[in-house]
């Protein structure tokens, strides 16, 4: 039964104290794993890789450092250090080897790795020297696939240098039947198999190695349990020493056997949590439908009077602590990609039954809750909305919102549901759903999604049609023909969609090359065993044994796209201003704002303030010579005129985000360039390919690697984020901004799609702000948006905006029923805003 | 739908959308151009005159004014139905003075309720009552500024006396759905607790008027000024801080009226 309303619990002060120890430091990187690895590979060189992989796993928790941390509740640690990393160099490893010395100072996610951990891993590498998954995929990819991915046209490095990840597996049940009760499951289905089968060698190799995984896990939770049963008999404080016995009895019970009690139950998570993240090195591994699958455990505990409200809110606070103490270091182009250290472990709350009912519960609000309590980017927090979610579940929901730090991301039911029985989900399990890392849905333990498989550039292609197919000299497309041969727009546009569909063709081969080469050297029979129907079929999760398989890259720069094939739809083709040959030229010369342009005219003002300081007369002759002589090798000062009308012609025309029905549906047919291709392909795993619209924070680094696009932006510049409009060209505020990105089709995108929107907190302010901003909501969702998150800004950003503006081009205040951009408004008036948000605070 | 309402034209220079200040929920504000006040706080000082003006943004220049229709209008407030029905929110009607283009206005509300959009207007109530009864029937909400009980005084700061707005306002709430009074308080021109009490006790003693808001002044419009090639009189007024602000809002309730500080 769903419940309206549940009020808040204050915090424990453990938490904040839980908290600093996390973050006293620098993260680590420790070596333990990857020695202790490769001593397992190199005695199990003959035997089959699943059965290899679990004695390694083995290997590993039954001699890897263990600790258990100061006032924690809840225990298991990766690393000995807080919020340290493991190294997994199965996957790859020649990047960290590269970035040794850089890797503690560089701007993204730095991490510190003492000189000894630098020797110990110079010591393990050799062995995996043409060892590694990477190495395999790379053997398996076409060499036309290869150019593209080295002309940054997608990339699809995450899967290519480390695990998959990106799954939720089946913690009910776990927590339900511990370990012992799935090995059992396990043995029967060997019993089954009769030494004729012709899937007999492979079945049984898995299943002995799921169980040998299985057993790991139960041993390495006795580790904890005897190591807090000595720490319980040296602890001088009474109060310590019980919570030792406790955590110690706990440890003993589960995951081994099924939780008793909702405190069993929450570590019984967190073993499952962790464990998965040292078999394997992929991130998002996501919690999903935590309020529901812990709800009985909590119902049992508060009924018996087992159990307050404070101390399961204080047993939650304390999960949500410990998601933030795994870590993950990826090479520093990926750092980019994924910048904050996150893991994107995507916990939801809210949504409905499988019977199609509200199944908010007091769990769903102590989530929201712990993510005020914690105030930490994990869990990466999501919220289902439908149109039976209660609405004081949303306003609290709003009311994390408003603290600034980015959570809850929400999402629609009403959208996902279908798009989900789309490809082929039942009514129950549909409903059933969860988000995996961002933005990706599917139903829990039956599905593999690889969701996060590529990063597709859509500008690069329009790059490639503009140059027929050609790129830096190479041919990295394929021929469609010179600009001056396009006599229409739609021979142009049909230009543009076979060279996607070419490079889409690629995209594919690429991951399905490193799709193989997953199930061939790092299959995970830990994972595997938590996932339907692994057993049954037999193989792990990266064979194929999972119910549903999909492969989902993303597509980005939807915005940047649509703008600029509007651009050259009615400026070349519609008002003939210029020839397509002509607009080439421009973006060839970015505009005539190559970054040696703009250095010219920087460079004539310091060479100019030289020779006047020298005493030399400067007039407007001198300054002009010096001028041409500094910019001779850019583009000549005709030509520029020129390229600034272009460019004035651009920005008069409308834009993506403005609520204008003629671009907005233009839009909506430009995703599908990249959606509806993509479907007809199948992966290695028996599934098929769908498109997410969404660049997590590639679209900067990415952006970086693209050239002028005729939407008017420069060369190197960030691409658009996600489905959100091009930054600073939504100017109707947010509902027009809205309305055009719903004007997409997010139900084919069924990888997810990502809508970002930037809020200054006076929009919600008090309780009439929270209920406004959960009917933007609503009102988004009505039609037919799928995602939406949001930023609001607090002072320091404001003030950040003061000294930055050009980064702050779009950020909209409202006070007072006036609204403005923030960066056009004077010194003094700016002044006037920051310090009204002070005094109102959040 | 009524063809003569849809092609009615009135001047108007600006339409705000996702507004949540000024009525109920979220709302789109049309702004229409013209005003027979001239209040010296005015933040929107491109509403005051009807002729169509430009503005020089230091260096950019932007035309305050453009004639549209009924149509074109609706245009743009019917975008947003989803969020004004999933807030409670519509359309509100500001200025200027919507009282002073009534054949617009009044088709513009009509339109809006045919649609069964929620409608509201921002007013001065400085007409005569015929023209404004002819808006009650179309309008949700009456929000109307009531700026000083003392006449003199606010002649000095808005260039007309009050005795019209006072006798409309007892009018208005005998006949309006809503009636709520909204004060901006300025520094120097309203802002003690003797003048706050004034007023609200003017409006507590209104029929079926039970809620008060008090706006505080700032100081956002003051670039439109230099923009507008005016002087800006309040350069030196410091807006209100905020125990100030609860102060008044104390006061406002002592007489027995609902009250919240902003719109």
């Amino acid at each position: 039964m769903s419940i309206q309303d549940f009020e808040r619990i204050p915090k424990s002060d453990r938490i904040d104290r839980l908290k600093e120890n996390l973050f006293k430091k620098m993260p680590v990187i420790e070596a333990d794993r990857a020695v202790l690895l490769t001593e397992s590979y190199k005695q199990t060189e003959g035997l089959p890789i699943v059965e290899r992989r679990a004695k390694a796993f083995r290997n590993i928790c039954e001699n890897i450092p263990i600790t258990i941390r100061d006032e924690e509740l809840i225990v298991g640690s990766a690393t000995i250090a807080p919020r340290g990393c493991q190294v997994f160099p199965e996957y790859s490893f020649e990047w960290l080897e590269s970035e040794f010395d850089t890797v503690a100072t560089r701007k993204a996610d730095p991490f510190y790795i003492s000189e000894e951990t630098k020797d110990t891993l110079r010591k393990v590498y050799p062995y995996w020297k043409g060892k590694t998954s990477s190495d395999l995929a790379s053997s398996y990819m076409a060499d036309e696939t290869k150019i593209a991915m080295a002309h940054s046209i997608f990339t699809p490095g995450n899967y290519f240098y480390n695990g998959v990840g990106h799954i939720t597996v089946l913690y009910d049940k776990v927590i339900e039947k511990g370990f012992s009760g799935i090995i059992q499951e396990a043995k029967a289905e060997l019993e089954k198999c009769d030494v004729s089968d012709a899937d007999y060698a492979k079945k049984t190799s898995f299943l002995n190695a799921a169980i040998e995984s299985m057993e790991t896990a139960i041993t390495y939770a006795k580790r904890y349990s005897k190591l807090a049963s000595e720490m319980a008999q040296k602890e001088t404080n009474e109060t310590r020493k019980k919570e030792l016995l406790k955590i110690s009895e706990n440890c003993k019970n589960v995951p081994e056997k099924g939780a008793e009690t909702f405190y069993e139950a929450c570590q019984s998570f967190w073993f499952v949590q962790m464990l998965i993240q040292m078999e394997g090195s992929g991130h998002s591994i996501s919690p999903g439908r935590f309020d529901q699958y812990m709800y009985p455990y909590y119902k049992k505990d508060i009924d018996r009077g087992n159990i307050t409200n404070e101390f399961a809110q204080e047993l939650i606070d304390c999960v949500w602590v410990k998601l933030n103490d795994l870590n993950k270091v990826r090479d520093a182009a990926s750092a980019e990609g994924f910048a904050g250290y996150s893991l994107f472990q995507n916990l939801i709350a809210g949504g409905q039954t499988i019977d199609g009912l509200d199944a908010t519960n007091e769990l769903s609000f102590m989530c929201i809750y712990a993510s005020m309590h914690v105030l930490l980017p994990q869990p990466s927090f999501s919220i289902r909305v439908w149109n039976g979610s209660p609405l004081e579940f949303l306003i609290k929901a709003a009311e994390l919102t408003r603290t600034g730090v980015g959570l809850p991301a929400y999402y629609n039911d009403e959208i996902i549901i279908p798009a989900l029985l789309n490809r082929g989900l039942t009514m129950e399990e549909a409903r059933d759903y969860n988000i995996i890392g961002c933005v990706e849905p599917q139903k829990a333990g039956k599905t593999d999604g690889w969701h996060d498989a590529a990063f597709f550039n859509m500008c690069r292609v329009l790059e490639l049609t503009f140059n027929n197919g050609m790129d830096k000299g190479e041919l990295v497309g394929i021929k469609t023909g010179d600009v001056s041969d396009f006599k229409t727009f739609d021979e142009f546009y049909d230009a543009y969609k076979k060279q996607m569909n070419y490079q889409i063709k690629l995209l594919v081969n690429a991951d399905n090359s490193i799709d193989v080469a997953h199930s061939v050297r790092c299959p995970l029979p830990f994972l595997s065993s938590m996932v339907d129907d692994c057993f049954k079929r037999g193989k792990t999760v990266q064979e194929g044994g999972a119910v549903y398989n999909f492969t989902g890259p993303q597509g980005f720069g939807i915005a940047n796209m649509a703008d600029s094939l509007y651009a050259i739809k009615k400026l070349v083709f519609e008002q003939k201003k210029l020839t397509l040959a002509e607009f080439k030229e421009a973006l060839d010369n970015n505009y005539g704002r190559t970054s040696d342009n703009i250095d010219a005219e920087k460079l004539t003002t310091e060479i100019v303030k030289q020779l006047a300081s020298s005493g030399k007369e400067v007039n407007e002759k001198v300054i002009e010579d010096v001028y041409k002589e500094v910019a001779k090798y850019n583009v000549d000062l005709g030509k520029k005129e020129k390229y600034d009308a272009l460019l004035e012609m651009i920005d008069s025309l409308p834009k993506f985000g403005n609520d204008i029905d003629d671009v907005d549906s233009f839009a909506r047919d430009v995703a599908y360039t990249y959606t509806k291709p993509l479907e007809k392909y199948k992966n290695p795993r028996g599934g098929m390919f769908q498109a997410g619209l969404y660049p997590v924070s590639a679209n900067v680094p990415l952006g970086a690697s693209t050239g002028a696009t005729p939407d008017g932006r420069l060369a190197g510049k960030p691409v658009a984020d996600g489905v959100s409009p091009s930054s600073g060209k939504d100017v109707n505020g947010p509902t027009a901004s809205a309305n055009s990105v719903a004007r997409l089709d997010h139900f084919i995108a069924s990888n997810g799609t990502l809508f970002n929107m930037k809020f200054h907190p006076s929009a919600l302010e008090g309780r009439t702000g929270l209920e406004n901003f959960v009917a933007l909501i609503r009102a988004y969702f009505d039609q037919k948006g799928m995602h939406m998150q949001f930023n609001v800004v607090s002072r320091e950003t404001l003030k950040d905006a003061q000294l930055h503006p050009e980064n702050y081009k779009t950020l909209v205040v409202r006070v007072a029923g006036y609204s403005a951009l923030f960066t056009t408004l004077s010194k003094s008036l700016q002044d006037d805003i920051i310090n009204r948000t002070e005094q109102r605070g959040f | 739908m009524d063809n003569r309402d849809l092609d009615t034209v009135g001047r108007i220079f600006n339409i705000q959308r996702f507004s949540v200040h000024d009525g109920p929920g979220i709302r789109t504000i049309v702004f229409l151009k013209g005003c027979a006040f001239r209040c010296r706080w005015c933040c929107n000082p491109e509403s005051q005159s009807f002729e169509i003006e430009t503005m020089n943004m230091d260096g950019k220049i932007k035309t305050e004014g453009k004639d549209v229709t009924v149509r074109e209008v609706m245009d743009t407030v019917i975008k947003d139905r989803p969020y004004y029905r999933r807030s409670g929110g519509g359309l509100t009607l500001s200025g200027g003075e919507s009282l002073l283009q009534p054949e617009f206005a009044v088709a513009l509300l009509r339109t809006a309720k045919n649609n069964g959009i929620s409608t509201a207007m921002e007013s001065t109530g400085f007409a005569s009552f015929d023209v404004i009864e002819r808006f009650l029937p179309y309008l949700d909400l009456y929000l109307m500024d009531i700026k000083h009980i003392n006449s003199q005084k606010h002649k000095e700061f808005i260039g007309k006396p009050n005795e019209l707005v006072l006798e409309n306002a007892k009018k208005i709430a005998q006949k309006a759905k809503k009636l709520i009074i909204r004060v901006p308080v300025i520094p120097t021109f309203n802002d003690t607790k003797e003048e706050i009490r004034e007023i609200a006790e003017f409006a507590s003693k209104l029929e079926n008027v039970d809620e008060i808001h008090l706006l505080p002044y700032h100081r956002l419009g003051a670039d439109k000024y230099r923009w507008l090639g005016r002087k800006y009189l309040m350069e030196d007024i410091v807006p209100p801080d905020n125990e100030k602000m609860q102060e008044l809002k104390r006061v406002a309730e002592s007489t027995g009226l609902k009250c919240q500080i902003g719109g």
